[in-house]
C-alpha cells in the first residue's frame, strides 16, 4: 500500500466515523423524529411510553408490610382515567382470610419519581361491613407511576400497604 | 489501485449519506403509546360538557342569553366603564393581553382565558372558587375590578333586565326602598359598603344575595358555551389516527412535529398540560419569579383556604348541588408545602395569542417561558416541580413552533 492509498483509506474511514458519530451526537438536537424505528427501540428509556419502574408489582391485592393484613382494592373506574375524581372499595382481611371490621384507615400516596403527593386528600368515608371500606376523593392528574398507601389499624395492630398504579395518559 | 480505493471511498460515503438521509426521510413514526397520548390531547377526545350540579340554570339558553348581556354590560361597575368583557375580551381569546388585569384599578394577577373552563373544578390561578358562577361574582365586588356592590347590581337588574331575569329565575324582589337597600352595600372591605350591609336585615341581605347569585349563574350559563376551536394540531392527530401519515406530514412542519415529540416526551410538558384542554386543572409550583412591589402571593396555599370559606362554594346554601356532588371541595388538599406558590396551568389552546404569560404576566414571550422551564430555577417560595431539561435553543424553538399549532382555526 503506497502512502497515497493509505491517506485515502484513512480519510474515508475518518469521514465515515465523523459522519455517523456526528449524527448520533446531534440526535438530541434533531429530535427523535429523525431516528430510525430500529434505533428508537433502543432509546425507549426516553420515550414517554416507557414505564421506568417496569418491574413494579401492580397487583390490586397485597399483604401489608408486616404481614398483618391482606388488602385489596376495586376502583370505581377501570381503567383509571386521568383527572377523574372517583372512589375505591378497599377490602381488608387478616392474613388467614377473616374480614377485618372497624379498622381505622388513613390514605396517602404520590408519584415517587416526581417527589410529589396526591392532588387530593382522599378519605375512608364508610365502613361498608364485611371488611369493605369506601375510599372517596381519589384523583390522578398525571400519567405515570403512582403509589397509594394505606395505614391500617385494627384491634391494636397497625400495618401499612402500598399499591402501585400505572395511570395512562 | 488508486482508482479502486476511490471507488471504495465513494461507496462508503454514499452509504453514510444513505444512513443520514435514509433516516430523516422516514415518515414520522409514532409508537403506539405516543399515539395514545396524541389522541388524549386531541380536541375530539374532549368529553361532553359536564353538568354543573351547583348551577341548575347552567344549561338554560335563556339564562345564557341574559348572562351574555351581563357579561358585556359596563353599568355593572363603580365607574360605569368595566364589564367582564373589559378583561375577558372575545377579540383576544377572552383575555386582555396585559400582565395584570385593569378594572377600576389594577389587580395583582393576570386575567385568565375562559374557553373550556366549564371543565375545570377550580377557577382563578389559585382555585379560590369552585364553579364558574361563584368565580363570576368575585370580580364584580372586587375593589380593583368592577368595584361595585351587589345591592347596586340587583337594582340594575330590576331597572334593565327585569323581564329576562323573571323569565328564568321567577319574581324579582322590589329593591326600590333606599332605606332598606342602601348603596353601596355588600360584605366587602370598603367600610361604608360593609357598614350599610351590616345595617340591613338578614332577610333583605338574603334577598339581595339570591339575585346576585342568579346573576352569577346566568353569566356562567353563557361562559359554559365558550370553547376553544379546532387547531392544526387537531387536524394532524386526526390524520395520524386515520393512519394517513402522508397527509399528517403536510399539516405540520418537521419543526412542529419535532416540538410535539418533545412536548409529550423529553420536555415533560404533559405532566401538567395533559388532556384535550392541555391542563390537568391542578396546582403546580414552577418557580415562577416574584414581582417586586406586589403583595406576598402564596398561590394555592391561600386559595384552598378561601375556597373552603367561600360563601358561594359547592357546599353553600346558594349552591344547587347535593353534598355528594361536591367531592372536589370535600376532598380538596388543604395543606402542605406542595400548595405554596402553586398555580393552575391554563389551557394551552390558543396560547400563542395570549402573551404575556404566568399568573402575573412574568414572561412577555413564549421564549421566556420555555427558557424558564429549561433552566428550572429554584422557587422563591416552596419547591419547584421543574427539573433541568438541558434542551437546546433549537429544541426550545421547536416546542414553540408546536405551541403555535394549538391556535384555533378561525
Amino acid at each position: 500500500m503506497n502512502s497515497q492509498t493509505k491517506t485515502i483509506v484513512i480519510t474515508t474511514v475518518v469521514t465515515v466515523i465523523v459522519l455517523v458519530a456526528g449524527f448520533i451526537l446531534l440526535m438530541p438536537v434533531f429530535g427523535p423524529r429523525f431516528m430510525h424505528p430500529i434505533m428508537s427501540q433502543f432509546m425507549d428509556g426516553n420515550s414517554p411510553s416507557s414505564v421506568t419502574a417496569s418491574d413494579l408489582d401492580t397487583s390490586a391485592e397485597r399483604l401489608t408490610n408486616n404481614g398483618a393484613f391482606k388488602v385489596s382494592f376495586k376502583s370505581e373506574l377501570d381503567p383509571i382515567t386521568l383527572g377523574s375524581m372517583h372512589s375505591w372499595v378497599l377490602h381488608v382481611e387478616t392474613a388467614d382470610g377473616q374480614p377485618v371490621e372497624g379498622a381505622t384507615i388513613l390514605v396517602d400516596g404520590g408519584m415517587p419519581e416526581h417527589g410529589h403527593g396526591l392532588p387530593t386528600a382522599p378519605q375512608v368515608t364508610q365502613d361498608l361491613g364485611n371488611g369493605d371500606y369506601l375510599v372517596e376523593g381519589l384523583k390522578f392528574q398525571m400519567g405515570g407511576w403512582w403509589e397509594v398507601k394505606f395505614n391500617i389499624t385494627a384491634d391494636g395492630t397497625e400495618d401499612n400497604v402500598t399499591f402501585n398504579l400505572i395511570v395512562g395518559g | 489501485m488508486t482508482k479502486r480505493y476511490l471507488i471504495l471511498t465513494g461507496i462508503l460515503l454514499t452509504l453514510s449519506a444513505g444512513i443520514l438521509f435514509g433516516c430523516s426521510a422516514q415518515p414520522t413514526a409514532w409508537t403506539d403509546a405516543e399515539v395514545e397520548i396524541l389522541q388524549s390531547l386531541w380536541i375530539g377526545s374532549l368529553p361532553g360538557l359536564p353538568t354543573d350540579p351547583s348551577n341548575q340554570y347552567g344549561d338554560n339558553p335563556q339564562a345564557a342569553a341574559l348572562g351574555e348581556k351581563l357579561f358585556f354590560d359596563t353599568r355593572f361597575s363603580s365607574n360605569g366603564e368595566v364589564a367582564c368583557a373589559t378583561c375577558h375580551d372575545p377579540e383576544k381569546n377572552f383575555q386582555d393581553g396585559l400582565p395584570r388585569a385593569q378594572g377600576v384599578g389594577t389587580t395583582n394577577r393576570r386575567a385568565m382565558p375562559i374557553a373550556g373552563t366549564a371543565y375545570s373544578p377550580w377557577m382563578f390561578w389559585d382555585g379560590r372558587k369552585d364553579s364558574q358562577w361563584a368565580q363570576a361574582l368575585g370580580p364584580l365586588e372586587s375593589a380593583v375590578e368592577h368595584g361595585g356592590t351587589r345591592t347596586q347590581y340587583v337594582k340594575l337588574i330590576g331597572a334593565n333586565y327585569k323581564d329576562e331575569y323573571e323569565a328564568v329565575f321567577g319574581a324579582l324582589p322590589d329593591f326600590s326602598d333606599a332605606s332598606r337597600f342602601p348603596e353601596p352595600a355588600a360584605p366587602v372591605s370598603d367600610e361604608a359598603a360593609a357598614a350599610n350591609w351590616e345595617a340591613m336585615t338578614a332577610e333583605d341581605r338574603e334577598a339581595v344575595t339570591r339575585v346576585y347569585v342568579n346573576m352569577g349563574k346566568a353569566i356562567a350559563a353563557y361562559e359554559r358555551t365558550i370553547m376553544p376551536g379546532e387547531s392544526r394540531f387537531d387536524q394532524y392527530v386526526e390524520s395520524v389516527l386515520a393512519n394517513d401519515g402522508a397527509t399528517a406530514d403536510t399539516i405540520l412542519s418537521d419543526d412542529e412535529i419535532a416540538g410535539l415529540k418533545l412536548f409529550i416526551g423529553a420536555a415533560n410538558c404533559t405532566r401538567c398540560h395533559n388532556g384535550a384542554l392541555f391542563t390537568d386543572n391542578d396546582f403546580h409550583n414552577t418557580g415562577v419569579p416574584v414581582i417586586e412591589n406586589l403583595p406576598e402571593d402564596t398561590g394555592r396555599a391561600l386559595g384552598a383556604q378561601q375556597a373552603l370559606a367561600d360563601e358561594f362554594n359547592c357546599l353553600s346554601v346558594y349552591s344547587d348541588a347535593a353534598p355528594e356532588d361536591c367531592s372536589e371541595l370535600k376532598f380538596m388538599l388543604t395543606e402542605g408545602e406542595a400548595l405554596e406558590r402553586a398555580y393552575k396551568p391554563p389551557s394551552l389552546r390558543d396560547v400563542a395569542q395570549r402573551a404575556p404569560y404566568m399568573h402575573a404576566g412574568q414572561f412577555t414571550t413564549l421564549q421566556g417561558v420555555l427558557s424558564h422551564y429549561n433552566e428550572a430555577p429554584a422557587a422563591p417560595m416552596g419547591h419547584t416541580e421543574l427539573e433541568l431539561l438541558h434542551l437546546s435553543e433549537v429544541q426550545l424553538n421547536q416546542i414553540i413552533a408546536f405551541l403555535e399549532t394549538l391556535s384555533s382555526i378561525k
